[in-house]
């Protein structure tokens, strides 16, 4: 299952809309780091809505997204973690650590919004 | 209602998958809540992580369960690879449960009612699981 990256002015967002396995995940980080790099990207979003489990392997996968984005000089927002799968996160001891997280994709764009007006 | 047992095999990450989706499925039809399926499938998506991770082929099995008092479900997680040297050390917090090693059985834990494990070097690892309806 791929998930489609669209491109958003200085921005791309990612949605993710169905179960995804390991490999969907690593194919999500490759082709994500490849378009911002290509289209010189500010910020990403990451829209996890439709994700009904966060394990081990997708929080890491998630948090390495966002920390090679950052080496590139760009932000990444996670949006639209489900309340029971933040619980279940929790419970498992699985943090997104300095990675920047939202209500949903309107609030991400505000936080990438306002972070990069700032810079102005 | 499914009366029997469900065994998934488990040897790839598409299995990670279907094993947690087939849980939440059983999950939701035992009555659990949406909060709760969602714990049990977290659980699972673990173990079978661990199953292909460690011992790269294994079966998890999900079944209901009942005592006298309540009903739930309960998982089994089953291989026959090299097995846990330290099951002690393995459930102690902070060893690995970052993902990138796999296991977080302690996390698993904490999601879970109860939690069983046996494991032999060289024979394999059984890990038991359970959640009550609350």
């Amino acid at each position: 299952m791929e998930v489609p990256i669209l491109k958003q002015g200085k921005f791309l967002i990612a949605t993710i809309q169905a179960a995804l396995s390991d490999a969907d995940l690593e194919n999500l980080r490759r082709g994500l780091v490849q378009q911002v790099v290509r289209f010189r990207s500010l910020g990403v979003i990451v829209d996890v809505t439709s994700m009904d489990v966060m394990d081990s392997f997708a929080s890491r996968t998630l948090r390495e997204i966002a920390h090679m984005i950052r080496l590139r000089g760009a932000e990444t927002v996670i949006v639209g973690i489900q309340p029971e799968v933040a619980l279940a996160m929790v419970q498992l001891g699985l943090t997104l650590e300095d990675v920047a997280t939202a209500l949903d994709l309107e609030e991400g764009l505000d936080y990438l919004n306002t972070k990069f007006k700032t810079l102005d | 209602m499914s009366a029997g047992e469900i065994r998934v095999a488990i040897s790839s990450d598409q299995d990670i998958v279907g094993a947690r989706q087939r849980g939440r499925s059983l999950a939701a039809e035992l009555g659990f809540s949406a909060a709760d399926a969602t714990l049990i499938a977290t659980a699972i998506s673990e173990l079978a992580r661990n199953i292909v991770s460690y011992a790269r082929r294994g079966e998890i099995k999900l079944q209901r369960v009942q005592n006298s008092v309540r009903h739930g479900i309960m998982v089994i997680a089953w291989d026959d690879g090299p097995g846990i040297p330290d099951v002690r050390q393995a459930l102690r917090d902070g060893f690995s449960t970052s993902g990138s090693l796999g296991l977080g059985l302690p996390g698993v834990r904490r999601l879970m009612d109860e939690f069983e494990i046996t494991s032999q070097p060289g024979r394999g690892t059984t890990v038991t699981v359970k959640k009550w309806r609350s």
